[in-house]
């Protein structure tokens, strides 16, 4: 049984050689070529109120974000609620502008006078949303839901409704009985793959999907994770993975990108990270994942109140009004990432993790969590 | 064991067995409610009897409706050929009613939909640009909204003279800004949902997204609700022309009509009242059908 329990453990996967087939006429920049470079991304939302509602702040959603996504990997971005991950989805599809920052795609940069417009950069990068249901035309027939796409970059009627149903198929959902539905008669997994087929219409080279299998049942949740990375060696797609649940992010991302307000705060191979995380931010979340085993659980709660407010920031390391080694270098100044741009590093922005930070602790790993090795039957009785 | 539990790892390339319901549409799912919906229909063929005698007036009345005579004033409901009696002047009073129903349903429904179109344009313009347009257009309908709308129309008709351009004028000035509130909420709504943002990351232009995803969207809560003015516009109609405001005598209309039989309420109370009660009948059937097609439409997935 409990091998059982293992095996249908999400995290129990084949490790994979993130590997770009050659030979695809879109790629520019040769595999070393990051397929997206995200730099110093900052989206702050003002906020207004007062007498006369004058801006009195503002909500620094992003907050000087910099990343790179490989061809062929899939980066998952795990963190809590509002730290910021739909945030940055939504800016780096240009669906609200940032405030600064760049964005570059396979070499071209996003925007400016010499570079690709946001439509170019849409053929290339579609996202998936998390609410399967809201991200359909209620009064259209799927069929049309993902034919729209090609329809607007000037494809045929016919043309386009062919690619619809031959997408259709490929999420597993036969055209002769799904096409000319409507949203309504379909499932939260048969629309999350319509959504999914509507994605992929325009032969995109990334897709970002925003919580896109969280609001699944488990079973269709697994389901989706399995066509997604059927999709992705079929297409050849490179994924952005949004989720806050880390079992599903550990089955399906090569590398993991850690968020806490706004920032990132730790960056890796997907691997390193969750056996052996250097920023205690992403060691209180992944003791927040249940345990299935009761010998693995813990005692106290990894991490306790809310995170502070994104408006007004605590100075230095954000994370140091919760963090159980917080000494005074933390409010002092703010950890740094450094070298985001090596596909291989494991970087944490915490002063720990760097040996000259002054911190106490500067250098070393952290200590191991806490697990009171008791009997079930010893905490029953 | 564990095979078993993983066997769905392979589902995208299996076949989703048929499924047992057969598909409809949206409209045809409307449809198919509103036909078991038995009030809805009643009102709905009185509606279609009230359009038809309006269209058909020459064939089906019996009598000239301006046809006047001093023998027979203010003779009694089945008084020998007079099926529903005559007014104070001897015309016939069904001629009459059959006719006034042209005048009073086209008062009900040209303001309304003229002021669809119009407010609804500004609904949706307000609704999808938001920002400063949002604010300028809302706060101008905020003005209107502050006079009650019988005051309005009184008062717009006052100032430009009676007459039936003038009457309907008025009453679509007074509809406008109550479609282009409930335009503008319904826009709102529909443009924060994701399939528009989708629809954007596709590269839509915002043309093709309100044509082609939003105007689908809003047309079911915007038409409900300016079916439910028709009533209200048909009244409104027949108190400007109970003043005087609208319709000019001769023509017939129900309200003028009512407005000139008052005076012999205490000799004939049943004929003075019946322009009165097609008023009510026409007004209840289109409130009613309006309600019928709410509840028909209300289709929550």
């Amino acid at each position: 049984m409990k091998n059982g329990l293992r095996a249908f453990s999400l995290a129990a996967r084949p490790a994979r050689p993130v590997v770009v087939p050659p030979g695809d006429p879109r790629d520019r920049g040769g595999p070393a070529q990051p397929l997206l470079l995200v730099e110093s991304l900052r989206k702050y939302f003002p906020v207004s109120g007062g007498v006369f509602n004058r801006r009195i702040g503002d909500v620094k959603a992003v907050d000087g974000i910099s990343f790179a996504v490989f061809k062929g990997e899939t980066l998952g971005v795990v963190g809590e609620s509002g730290c910021g991950k739909s945030t940055l989805a939504r800016l780096v599809v240009g669906l609200i502008p940032s405030n600064s920052g760049s964005v570059v795609f396979d070499g071209d940069p996003v925007g400016g006078s010499n570079g690709l417009t946001l439509r170019e950069l849409r053929r290339n990068l579609q996202i998936v949303f998390q609410d399967s249901d809201a991200s359909l035309n209620p009064r259209l027939p799927v069929e049309e839901s993902i034919a729209y796409g090609p329809r607007v970059h000037g494809v045929t009627r016919a043309a386009a409704k062919q690619t619809a149903h031959d997408l259709l198929r490929r999420v597993g959902l036969r055209p002769d009985l799904f096409a000319s539905r409507y949203p309504h008669e379909l499932s939260g997994g048969q629309k999350q793959r319509v959504n999914i087929a509507r994605a992929l219409a325009l032969s995109p080279r990334m897709l970002i999907l925003d919580e896109a299998v969280s609001a699944l049942d488990k079973s269709i949740e697994a389901q989706v994770l399995n066509l997604l990375r059927y999709l992705k060696s079929h297409f050849n797609l490179t994924y952005i993975f949004i989720s806050h649940d880390l079992n599903v992010v550990h089955y399906i991302a090569d590398r993991v990108m850690v968020m806490y307000l706004g920032q990132v705060v730790e960056i890796g191979p997907a691997d390193a990270i969750y056996s052996e995380p250097k920023h205690p931010y992403t060691r209180a979340l992944l003791d927040s994942r249940l345990a299935v085993d009761p010998i693995d659980r813990i005692e106290a709660a990894p991490l306790t109140g809310d995170p502070p407010n994104p408006i007004t920031p605590p100075s230095g390391c954000r994370f140091r009004t919760r963090c159980a080694f917080a000494e005074d270098v933390c409010t002092a100044k703010a950890p740094a990432l450094g070298g985001w741009r090596d596909p291989a590093a494991h970087l944490a922005a915490c002063h720990m993790a760097d040996r000259q930070s002054g911190h106490s602790r500067a250098g070393q790993t952290l200590p191991a969590t806490e697990r009171p090795l008791v009997s079930i039957e010893a905490r029953l009785a | 064991m564990a095979q078993a539990m993983f066997s769905f790892a392979q589902s995208h390339e299996i076949d989703t067995p048929p499924p047992v319901a057969p598909r409809r549409g949206y409209w045809r799912t409307v449809q198919r409610r509103l036909r078991g919906d038995y009030v809805t229909l009643f009102f709905l063929s009185i509606i279609l009897l009230l359009v038809l005698a309006a269209i058909l007036a020459p064939l089906i009345a019996p009598f000239d409706p301006d046809k006047t005579s001093m023998l027979y004033r203010l003779k009694p409901i089945g008084y020998r050929h007079f099926l529903l009696g005559t007014d104070e002047l001897g015309r016939d009073m069904l001629s009459r009613l059959i006719y006034g129903g042209r005048m009073s349903l086209m008062m009900g429904l040209v303001p309304v939909v003229l002021a669809t179109c119009i407010g609804g344009f500004f609904g949706v313009v307000a609704g999808f640009l938001g920002g400063w347009v949002n604010m300028l257009i809302m706060r101008v309908t905020d003005i209107f909204y502050a006079f009650p709308s019988v005051l309005l129309a009184v008062a717009i008709s006052g100032t430009m003279g009676g007459g039936v351009a003038n009457g309907l004028l008025a009453l679509t000035l007074v509809f406008i800004p109550s479609l282009c509130r409930v335009t503008e909420a319904a826009t709102t709504q529909i443009r924060s949902r994701d399939f528009v943002d989708a629809a954007r990351v596709s590269g839509a232009s915002s043309l093709s997204i309100i044509f082609y995803h939003m105007l689908r969207n809003i047309m079911g809560p915007v038409l409900i609700y300016a079916s439910s003015l028709i009533s209200v516009s048909i009244l409104l109609a027949s108190g400007l022309s109970f003043l005087g405001l609208g319709v000019e005598p001769p023509t017939a209309d129900w309200g003028l009509m009512l407005s000139t039989l008052r005076q012999s309420i205490y000799v004939q109370p049943l004929v003075c009242a019946l322009p009165g009660a097609a008023i009510f009948i026409a007004s209840l059937s289109f409130n009613l059908v309006s309600d019928g097609l709410r509840q028909a439409m209300d289709i929550k997935a």
